[in-house]
């Protein structure tokens, strides 16, 4: 056993301080664990948010000493001890209680974006056929655990909070799952220049490196979204093209 | 007066993992007004942590299957008690639920032909489990949530049912509260389904996260709904033991569907040394044939590793009991080996198991290509629960339906992998559609605001005498920890009577407990007071699995009793049924299984040659 202090911000709707709080851990202990045992001995109360402890549902999202990261897949020996390890909630979400954010902006996002509409099943018996390569493409983008914490990280809505004209880095990544789906055939480009703000991104890669699903967010989502829309809209010909269908 | 919000709901829905929103998004196509509640973030729930796949007969890999042999499957893996009638629809309905997911943009591996791909699993005579990698759970979650949410079904996250409303016999609401602000809500609703998932917290080492208390279970027990077959808990065998902080976490089956082995610490493979009679002519009696049939030989014989669960968890228990387990008191579990017999094993495994190996790599700094795991039994799942109506999935009060884990009957004594995400979809779609016809024959009913006021009342209480004092042992966390060690010790693999007596006390102690349990601070997301207000659930199942337990003397899937190792033909006939007596106390009823129809028993005796 050994000894490690965290500082974890307690407070609510944004109003609060850090807490100090020493406590015993073992071998292969991750964040989520000692903060579960400082919730269970020493702060009964303390507001976290967590499910499966395994990195799978994305519920236990945090800063740990200022870097967005789960909890739960955060082991204690990756972590420097010499000095209390800060734990503070998602800075780009309106705090509700100590650890807990309030991420329902996310949720109505995606409600605003267009469902998935496939073609016409291929075979009499409804069913479809796909060639696992087509579907290793969306695959990546499916892995998403909605953990927000590509949200986090991003500029647009941590410091910005463009929160109305832009919806972050995880949404990308869904209008591309959608997109790239072999049967699909909705059109979300032409919204995503305008409602979906997809120009505010300078392709910092911030969300690519937080992401715990390691999916390669700026290169395989955002670009290509970002090309489709310069092909739909910026190509001089189809401009052409547009003007004359008036 | 207590304040609360009021919601209507035709038909409300508790659970919003798959059950719940495949419920939801059926009733609510059927017109009806929808509420979903969710005890977390909506598209958190345990659903995501399936990940072996969904068992449905689609036969898209070996064309021999059909609904008959799952049927069949499922009976035999459920030894026989399985409310027959529920694996034959089960059977029958999996493929057209799995067709629909794909139809709502589920995107599952493909053969090379193009369609879906099924894998090996234990039970299964044939590869029967669609899936993605070994993340099928978050796939098919993330599917129905993201069609769910263009239904129109309202959604109510982060909040908990602490009690369902009666008028009469039958359910007209739900009384709850919301985790954020801590404030209470009443539901009206013409119908109720419960989709609240299992039990897992009731023992130390799980699969399950916190969530996982038996509401749904007693919810409907203390509505007096029948329970059926709570003596029948799933240990999962294969759950990583080290770093102690992460052990019961799944390691998926997948990775013996993928050709994994168990071995001990002297490295035999133990798996061939005990293999039940009703499998023996199934199962490969070498590593040769085991071998082939994971790499899909139609020819051979699935390897000893795929029996079912509940053996296999024995078997586990038996070696380290016997001294030959690994270093941290399991066994191994090795997949790397398969680089003996194909060309890129580690890229492979990466490719299969991709989850598995980031669990391993980051938790416990193992490389799963290259070194075998360790791996020991985990509580995983509730065979047991509402005893529902197999048609309709309604319970034995009118207007309360359940789906899902908290459901008893489809899978009896034991459940096979990937029978929970099918079960799912087709009783969850089932009860949905019931709930809303029976909604639209019924009015709301009246609230009784007498219960509604000592409901909050008792809500509130554990803040009254407050803050706990560690001493009393009134520590929510406490008394939670002791259930979990208790029920772990007394009533977990392996059980007699003589323990299971011992728990019964131990859980009259700790409900006494309960009563003086006190917490501090505001009603604003105070884990420790929700903590509180879920013991109850907690020992409300506890008791219901222990008394189940001692009432069937014998051995039978999930339920081994060290005091009657055999199966005892007389209890292979009756379902034991839990419900509340007239005065509250806990009644035990066996109740005789009905008459299987001359067909489907003839289908069981034609598969079993």
């Amino acid at each position: 056993m050994a000894l490690a202090t965290f500082s974890i911000w307690r407070g609510e709707a944004g109003q609060g301080k850090y807490c100090k709080y020493t406590t015993e851990f073992s071998e292969g202990m991750v964040v989520l664990d000692v903060i579960h045992k400082i919730q269970a001995e020493q702060a009964n109360d303390m507001a976290v948010r967590w499910n499966c402890k395994a990195g799978k549902c994305g519920s236990c999202s945090a800063e740990i000493n200022g870097m967005p990261k789960l909890m739960c897949m955060t082991r204690m020996n990756q972590l420097d001890l010499s000095k209390p390890v800060t734990i503070e909630p998602m800075k780009a979400f309106p705090s509700i209680k100590d650890l807990v954010t309030d991420v329902s902006w996310n949720f109505r996002v995606k409600k605003q974006i267009k469902k998935f509409k496939p073609r016409p099943p291929d075979a009499p018996d409804g069913s479809w056929r796909m060639s696992q390569e087509d579907v290793d493409r969306v695959q990546e983008f499916r892995k998403c655990i909605e953990c927000f914490l590509c949200q986090d990280v991003c500029h647009v809505l941590r410091e910005h909070q463009l929160h109305d004209e832009f919806v972050g880095p995880r949404y990308f990544v869904y209008i591309a799952a959608l997109e790239m789906h072999p049967l699909d055939t909705e059109d979300r480009i032409s919204e995503l220049a305008k409602a979906k703000g997809i120009g505010y991104c300078n392709i910092t890669k911030c969300c690519t490196k937080v992401c715990p699903e390691s999916i390669t967010i700026t290169d395989n989502a955002i670009i290509p979204l970002k090309e489709r829309v310069v092909d739909e809209f910026y190509d001089p010909l189809k401009r052409l093209f547009r003007m004359f269908r008036r | 007066m207590a304040e609360y919000q009021k919601f209507e709901h035709d038909v409300l829905i508790i659970g919003a993992g798959g059950a719940g929103l495949r419920a939801a998004i059926e009733a609510s196509a059927e017109g009806v007004k929808v509420g979903l509640v969710c005890k977390s973030l909506l598209g958190k729930a345990h659903t995501v942590m399936a990940e072996g796949g969904i068992a449905a007969a689609l036969a898209t890999v070996n064309s021999a299957d059909n609904w008959k042999v799952h049927f069949a499957d499922t009976m035999r893996g459920g030894q026989y008690i399985n409310v027959w009638r529920m694996a034959e629809i089960h059977a029958k309905e999996a493929p057209t639920c799995v067709r629909e997911l794909e139809a709502w943009g589920a995107v599952f591996d493909r053969t090379k032909q193009g369609d879906i791909l099924q894998r090996n699993f234990g039970g299964h005579r044939y590869p029967r489990l669609a899936h993605v990698g070994d993340r099928t759970g978050l796939e098919m979650i993330r599917t129905l949530q993201d069609h769910g949410i263009h239904q129109g079904i309202d959604v109510h996250m982060e909040c908990t049912v602490i009690s369902l409303l009666k008028e009469g016999d039958r359910v007209v609401g739900a009384f709850g509260y919301d985790r954020q602000r801590g404030r209470f809500l009443l539901f009206q609703a013409r119908a109720i389904v419960l989709a609240t998932g299992g039990i897992g917290r009731a023992y130390k080492i799980t699969s399950n996260s916190w969530e996982y208390t038996g509401d749904g279970q007693t919810l409907a027990y203390n509505a007096g709904a029948d329970l059926m077959d709570m003596e029948f808990v799933q240990f999962h065998p294969t759950g990583m033991i080290w770093p102690l902080s992460v052990a019961g976490l799944l390691v998926t089956e997948g990775v013996r569907g993928e050709g994994g082995v168990l071995r001990n610490k002297e490295g035999r493979r133990f798996m061939f040394d005990d293999i039940p009679e009703i499998y023996r002519h199934q199962t490969a009696d070498n590593e040769e044939e085991g071998w082939r049939y994971c790499t899909g030989d139609r020819n051979a014989r699935r390897p000893p590793e795929l029996l079912t669960r509940d053996h296999v968890a024995r078997c586990i228990v038996r070696e380290v009991k016997e001294g030959r387990g690994s270093p941290h008191g399991g066994v191994f579990l090795d997949i790397s080996w398969i680089k003996e017999r194909i060309p890129n094993a580690p890229e492979h495994i990466r490719r299969k198991l991709p989850s598995m190996y980031h669990q391993f790599k980051q938790l416990a700094d193992l490389d799963i290509t290259t070194t075998p795991m360790e791996v020991g039994p985990t509580t995983h799942y509730m065979m047991g629960g509402v005893r529902v109506d197999a048609e309709t999935q309604m319970s034995t009060v009118p207007g309360l339906f359940a789906a899902g884990e908290c459901a008893a009957g489809l899978h009896g004594a034991n459940r096979l992998g990937g029978n929970s995400l099918s079960d799912l979809l087709v009783f969850g779609k089932r009860a949905g559609k019931f709930a809303a016809a029976f909604a639209k024959e019924h009015g709301f009913g009246a609230i009784n605001t007498d219960q509604v006021e000592s409901l909050a009342r008792w809500a509130l209480e554990p803040f009254d005498r407050g803050p706990a004092s560690p001493a009393d042992g009134q520590g929510p966390y406490q008394i939670q920890h002791e259930l979990q060690v208790k029920m772990q010790e007394l009533v977990g693999i392996v059980r007699t009577e003589k323990e299971m007596l011992l728990a019964l006390e131990e859980i009259g102690n700790l409900k006494k407990r309960v009563r003086s349990v006190a917490v501090h601070g505001n009603r604003e997301y105070n884990a420790g007071w929700h903590t509180a207000l879920d013991l109850t659930n907690l020992l409300t199942v506890s008791e219901a699995i222990t008394r189940a337990g001692l009432e069937r003397r014998e051995s039978r899937g999930g339920h081994f009793r060290d005091d009657y190792p055999n199966k005892d033909k007389n209890f292979g006939e009756f379902n034991i049924v839990v419900r509340r007596g007239p005065g509250g106390e806990m009644q035990i009823v066996p109740e005789r299984i009905p008459p299987m129809p001359a067909e489907l028993k003839q289908i069981i005796e034609e598969q079993q040659q």
